[in-house]
């Protein structure tokens, strides 16, 4: 298990490597600069400018050596300063948007699981009845629909038609009057319809997905036995199918985690949240390359701790893989 | 004729081969025929009647600028079957190619390749396309090429894997005999066997695709306007959302429609080729 784990996070940091060296790579290349706005599109700024400007940030110098000091500033955490007006470090801008993000994702993803998990369940028991073709169906059109537009939808019926809730920011105008039940209750009614996009984007999968896995353990051999033995159905399910189900899904969660951060783009520039999509949004407009870099680094490290935490799970749920880990 | 009723038997009773080849069908006539079906030009300005609800004359509604949607959504779809087509064609050369190499030289090959996917697997990639897309110009080019770089992962290990057994099947081992070049081998014997999943793929990817492109233009970054794109028309139409709502409804239906199409398609196409998969 240690060794597993070893060597685990030993190829994690080469994919770390791997990611940021392509990332700073392409990110540079491409053309546009961060000056390009205070310079080029400045009439006023003359070519002596724009090379000061680009020695302040180390642009001209050669791409290694500037991805090499990247990395080794890296190392005790330093994100670099933004290279927008403000150039505040990168690492504050981040860390004081990311708990609005991910607090959004998990909870989301929470629900998901809460319901995805009893409802692929139910369909792969009741294989081919009404419920499991209508969770098809949902399933299918959960594919399709693209998340922006069910945001659209969402905030038409239940934020204008109905009117039940605020559509747009975190917060209401007169938040700063309100106490602090109040305010909890205010943030939470401008969450809902963001949380409720998240939720059903990843309901479709997960539950197809489970229903799938629970299907393929309901064929096994072991699953025949325990009802030969006369036990009830539902305690062969919980106690002998499920277990074994669930552990597809556990990866799964793991791979999901790319998708969330992109998702988060979209989601919080629709309902106007203040959290890490929208910040990355807005770096990449003003093509500002420490805050890029910094924002690919933490979706790369999230996604990596993502895979490890899953496969970590995986090992400590699944004895068949702790064991072959342990002799491999 | 025997050919049709074979096509019969196969297609028979199967609801969601029908279903996705239809939707398939019509959204592909609708873009190809758009110059004659589309009753105005896409960017025909009608500004006595700007943000009209859907009426006889403007089947649904008006925009801002009183440019009829339905005619902008014909021309959108072009936009949008032209991206995921182009995008799958790049993702599927890739990932086709190096597939074939992974599994047919292993090895080192093999090793630096699929770890080179698992790294590309691990890139938020939205974040890595809005990335490089704000940085490019944001024309259809680029687009497509940018999908098409972040999505071919997955044909790799398809590829890969049906690589893997196909080259110690006894034709590869009769090519190889007769002195039949490597690539010749790859192309002309393997790839051709390995063309179901592929094809399964690819129509799963059209799907992808096109939502990817309709996110990207909904933020702006892909498809510029005035060219009408379901993407950038969703855009425009959040804007006016509170007073035009059905800006915000038909061109969502139409990637909703298009993308089930697709993913219809696909899944059934899965459950006839692949028996392995089979129920």
């Amino acid at each position: 298990m240690g060794l597993r784990i070893i060597r685990k996070t030993l190829w994690f940091f080469l994919l770390f490597l791997g990611i940021t060296l392509i990332s700073f790579w392409v990110i540079h290349l491409a053309p546009g600069s961060p000056t390009d706005m205070e310079t080029t599109l400045n009439p006023l700024a003359g070519e002596a400018a724009r090379q000061r400007l680009e020695a302040l940030y180390g642009l001209n110098r050669p791409l290694y050596e500037q991805y090499l000091d990247w990395l080794i500033r890296l190392l005790h955490f330093d994100f670099g300063n933004s290279m927008s007006a403000d150039s505040r470090p990168v690492l504050d801008k981040i860390l004081e948007r990311l708990p609005l993000t991910v607090g959004m994702n998990v909870f989301s993803l929470c629900l998901t699981l809460g319901i995805a998990i009893p409802v692929g369940i139910l369909s792969a028991c009741k294989q081919n009845s009404l419920l499991d073709r209508s969770v098809t169906v949902f399933v299918f059109l959960g594919f399709a629909m693209p998340s922006f537009w069910l945001a659209l939808l969402l905030m038409l019926f239940l934020g204008i038609d109905l009117q039940w809730l605020p559509i747009s920011g975190l917060t209401s105008m007169e938040y700063d009057q309100l106490d602090s039940w109040g305010k909890f209750c205010d943030i939470a009614s401008h969450l809902t319809l963001p949380i409720m996009v998240y939720t059903i984007g990843g309901l479709a999968g997960m539950s197809r997905y489970m229903r799938a896995c629970m299907l393929e353990v309901l064929r096994q051999d072991y699953i025949l036995t325990a009802r030969a033995k006369g036990l009830s159905p539902s305690f062969v399910i919980c106690r002998h199918a499920l277990r074994n189900a669930l552990l597809p899904v556990i990866t799964l969660l793991g791979l999901s985690v790319p998708g969330l951060i992109g998702g988060s783009v979209i989601i919080e520039s629709i309902f106007a949240l203040p959290g890490l999509g929208q910040l990355f949004y807005a770096a990449v407009m003003a093509r500002d390359y420490t805050m890029i870099m910094g924002n690919l680094v933490l979706g790369a490290v999230l996604t990596l701790v993502g895979n490890l935490l899953a496969d970590t799970c995986y090992g400590l749920a699944d004895p068949r893989i702790r064991t072959a880990g342990e002799r491999g | 004729m025997r050919l049709i009723q074979r096509l019969k038997v196969l297609v028979g009773h199967n609801t969601m081969l029908i279903l996705g080849g239809s939707i398939v069908l019509l959204m592909s006539l609708a873009a190809l025929l758009a110059p004659w079906i589309a009753p105005y030009p896409p960017n025909t300005e009608h500004l006595d009647h700007i943000l009209e609800a859907p009426s006889v004359r403007f089947w649904l509604g008006t925009d801002r600028l009183g440019r009829d949607i339905f005619s902008r959504l014909l021309y959108g779809g072009r936009i949008s079957l032209w991206v995921g087509f182009v995008a799958v064609g790049i993702s599927i050369s890739i990932g086709a190619a190096l597939g074939l190499l992974s599994g047919y030289f292993r090895s080192w090959v093999d090793e630096v390749i699929m770890r080179l996917v698992d790294i590309m697997l691990c890139f938020p990639s939205f974040f890595l396309i809005l990335a490089v897309i704000s940085f490019l110009e944001p024309d259809l080019g680029n687009i497509m090429i940018v999908i098409g770089l972040t999505s071919w992962m997955g044909v790799t290990r398809l590829v890969r894997a049906e690589t893997l057994s196909l080259r110690e099947r006894e034709f590869v081992a009769a090519a190889r005999l007769a002195g039949s070049s490597t690539v010749r081998i790859l192309v002309q014997h393997i790839l051709p066997n390995a063309l179901a999943p592929i094809l399964i793929t690819a129509t799963l990817g059209v799907a992808g695709a096109i939502l990817i492109e309709s996110s990207l233009s909904f933020l702006g970054l892909g498809v510029q306007p005035p060219t009408p794109s379901w993407g950038n028309m969703l855009m425009e139409g959040k804007a006016a959302i509170e007073i035009a709502p059905w800006l915000s409804l038909y061109p969502g239906l139409a990637i909703l429609i298009t993308v089930l199409g697709y993913n219809l398609l696909g899944e059934s196409l899965r459950d006839l080729l692949d028996p392995r998969l089979r129920q």
